[in-house]
């Protein structure tokens, strides 16, 4: 199925949007084997489309709650590329100022909410987020994105069953890339289908496929329907992960799956199909301005400083305002 | 001044807060039904509505999680377990993000949440019904807990706690609930991190902790009638915990025992034992009393024996005073005598 809207929608900014994400995530495997960023790196190439799609339907004033594999949605949510890039370096300009890491991005300046290593532990936030949205009439909408591990745990089905039970203003994305870690879905689910297990609990859901122009429509009219107050929605995306669980490689030596399960997901790669889209001149100007974006903010990650000693202790404790 | 219950100040310390800063909200199992946990929510759901006071989906892990979210909105919620063993569904919700959240964020976000638990205890409360898990809590920096022991510092510890841009550990036991005392009407607030010396004495220190403080101060009667003065210490917040004012106490009287509410296996007792005597600088004479080292059993003929209890507290600190075994144990006087539960639940 695909949605002829969303052809017309592909511009030079969405293929900002996937290529600057892939290429933050290829730096950070090319910088990796240096042992400058000390911090468990879980990267999201491949699956750019899905956080890309969700977030462009979105407002600023929207949030975003997400899980360790986050660049991808902090980014496409708008968090600081140089803080990020400086918060794998552990600087002291980093988003948690060093204390986070990787797995625990954050920029509340976005609403870029933190994001957790347990899996499944920021469904609850989200919903708890949306909750306050509608209490204090707020007209903003909530995003959860969860990989199908999440599902997995029995959080996700508590969260859901509150979120439907209270109406709540809230879009939980799966990014279904079919694995926990090295673990198929097939050999952890005995329902398969996540749309279909949310939609018991009372959610509007839908599978969608990888392709990039349905996943534009969907989350459009997803979005939209919260915002009408129609109550909370499940997308389950179909995707794949490219790299290895965590860590810079591929992983095809493992022998948990094969390069040809992955091929057809290659050939779909929305970031190559939105930058064919362009003229070559639009498609040059925006990989030359992501590039010097790019190279800006790992530099400014190695020349920043790292923090110092009493940090520490600072923000064990919140102070009263 | 006015004397009410321990379950009423908790209730107007509620009442008053909500009233004062619609941020506000208190959820958890129950607390909108008819019996409105012992009392402490009643009439809340009525005055606030169902979108600030409502009862929850058996769901400690979201439930937990969802209360972070709120708060980490601004909102200011109470989630309310009827027993602190249910606490155990919300460990990851508690350790990995509230206690964390606002030092792994770099100080971005806050998680002003208030925990509210109960200790059960008589009445066969049993193996999963009786258990004193502060220990786990006090262990994770980025909490508070607090566990008053009288209806004054329940009503201004919870205005504290709701009020804390901190998570906040509220602990509460099913026999305090029966105390009644001085409360004033007004707001106001018992601040983390000061203890209270509630009996002044020259020849030992007992530290108890929830519960256990009654009946350490049940015990110091019974001492008197020996001739041994104990200082009584209620340290009423267990994190941030005032070792000051415990160990310029044991400076006088060189004798420590800590009563603790719970197991002693690394309990709240060993580390107020530890810190005493990491901090100084002659003998001191220690003891650790608390729950006996096994799970806490239904029947009242074995129950009456996992419990310290005036006597036996009473009986420990003598030895310990004496630097010798006494084999005192000082006949149970009524006007002493233990409250029990009368039951049934």
């Amino acid at each position: 199925m695909t949605d002829s809207r969303a052809h017309s929608r592909f511009t030079p900014d969405l293929f900002r949007d996937l290529y600057r994400i892939r290429r933050v995530e290829e730096e950070i495997a090319r910088i990796y084997p240096t042992d400058k960023i000390k911090s468990p790196v879980h990267l999201s190439i491949g699956q750019e489309a899905i956080a890309v799609a969700v977030c462009r339907a979105l407002r600023p004033e929207d949030i975003v709650f997400l899980s360790y594999r986050s660049h991808a949605g902090y980014l496409a949510k708008g968090g600081d590329l140089r803080a990020m890039v400086a918060e794998l370096y552990g600087k002291a300009t980093g988003c948690a100022k060093g204390k986070g890491g990787s797995m625990h991005l954050v920029d509340t300046e976005h609403n870029v909410m933190g994001a957790s290593a347990v899996v499944g532990t920021t469904i609850p936030h989200a919903v708890g987020y949306a909750y306050a949205m509608q209490l204090r009439r707020e007209p903003r909408v909530v995003v959860s994105f969860f990989g199908d591990g999440a599902t997995d745990e029995g959080v996700f089905d508590e969260s859901i069953n509150f979120a439907a039970l209270k109406h709540l203003p809230i879009l939980f994305v799966c990014e279904n890339n079919g694995y926990a870690i090295h673990t198929r879905q097939q050999q952890r689910h005995f329902v398969s289908n996540i749309a279909e297990r949310a939609r018991v609990r009372g959610i509007a859901s839908e599978v969608i496929d990888d392709d990039l122009a349905t996943l534009l429509g969907r989350a459009e009219d997803a979005v939209a329907s919260i915002r009408r107050g129609e109550g909370p929605r499940l997308l389950e995306c179909l995707t794949y992960r490219w790299k290895e669980h965590v860590g810079p490689g591929e992983d095809f030596h493992l022998g948990y799956r094969t390069r040809e399960e992955a091929e057809p997901w290659y050939a779909r790669d929305a970031v190559r199909l939105s930058g064919e889209a362009l003229s070559p001149e639009d498609r040059s100007r925006v990989i030359d301005e992501v590039e010097k974006e790019i190279a800006g903010a790992i530099a400014f990650a190695e020349e920043s400083p790292f923090p110092e000693r009493d940090e520490l202790y600072r923000d064990v404790v919140a102070e009263a305002r | 001044m006015r004397v009410t219950s321990y379950v009423d100040a908790i209730r107007e310390a509620s009442d008053l807060e909500m009233e004062r800063d619609e941020s506000v909200i208190l959820f958890g199992l129950d607390v909108d039904d008819p019996k409105a946990i012992q009392g402490t929510t009643k009439g809340l759901a009525e005055k606030y509505g169902p979108s600030r006071v409502f009862g929850t989906p058996l769901a400690e892990d979201a439930m937990t999680g969802v209360a972070i979210g709120m708060a980490m909105a601004g909102l200011r919620p109470i989630h309310v377990h009827i027993r602190m063993d249910f606490l155990l569904l919300s460990m990851n919700q508690l350790i990995n993000i509230a206690a964390k959240a606002h030092y792994m964020y770099g100080g971005q976000l806050r998680v002003p949440l208030v925990v509210r638990s109960m200790i059960g205890r008589s009445w066969g409360q049993g193996a999963q019904h009786s258990q004193a898990l502060y220990p786990f809590f006090m262990h994770v920096p980025g909490l508070r807990v607090v566990a008053p022991t009288n209806p004054h510092d329940a009503k201004g510890t919870l205005i504290a706690a709701i009020r804390d841009d901190n998570p906040v550990m509220y602990v509460e036991h099913r026999f305090l609930h029966f105390q009644k005392g001085p409360v004033p009407e007004e707001s106001y607030v018992v601040a983390p991190g000061r203890a209270r010396i509630v009996n002044e004495g020259r020849d030992v220190t007992i530290v108890g902790i929830s519960q256990a403080l009654v009946e350490s101060l049940r015990a110091a009667r019974y001492l008197e009638s020996v001739g041994v003065t104990a200082e009584v210490i209620d340290p009423i917040w267990l994190a941030p915990l005032d070792m000051d004012t415990i160990i310029e106490s044991v400076k006088k009287t060189g004798a420590l025992c800590v009563v603790d509410n719970g197991w002693t296996s690394c309990g709240a007792g060993a580390e107020i034992v530890s810190r005493v005597v990491e901090n100084s600088d002659r003998h001191v004479r220690v003891l650790r009393m608390g729950f006996a080292p096994t799970t806490c059993p239904p029947t009242p003929s074995l129950e009456e024996h996992f419990y310290p209890n005036g006597r036996t507290i009473a009986a420990g600190v003598y030895d310990l005073v004496s630097g010798a075994r006494k084999n005192w144990m000082p006949d149970e006087r009524a006007d002493l005598a233990e409250i029990e539960f009368r039951g049934p639940f």
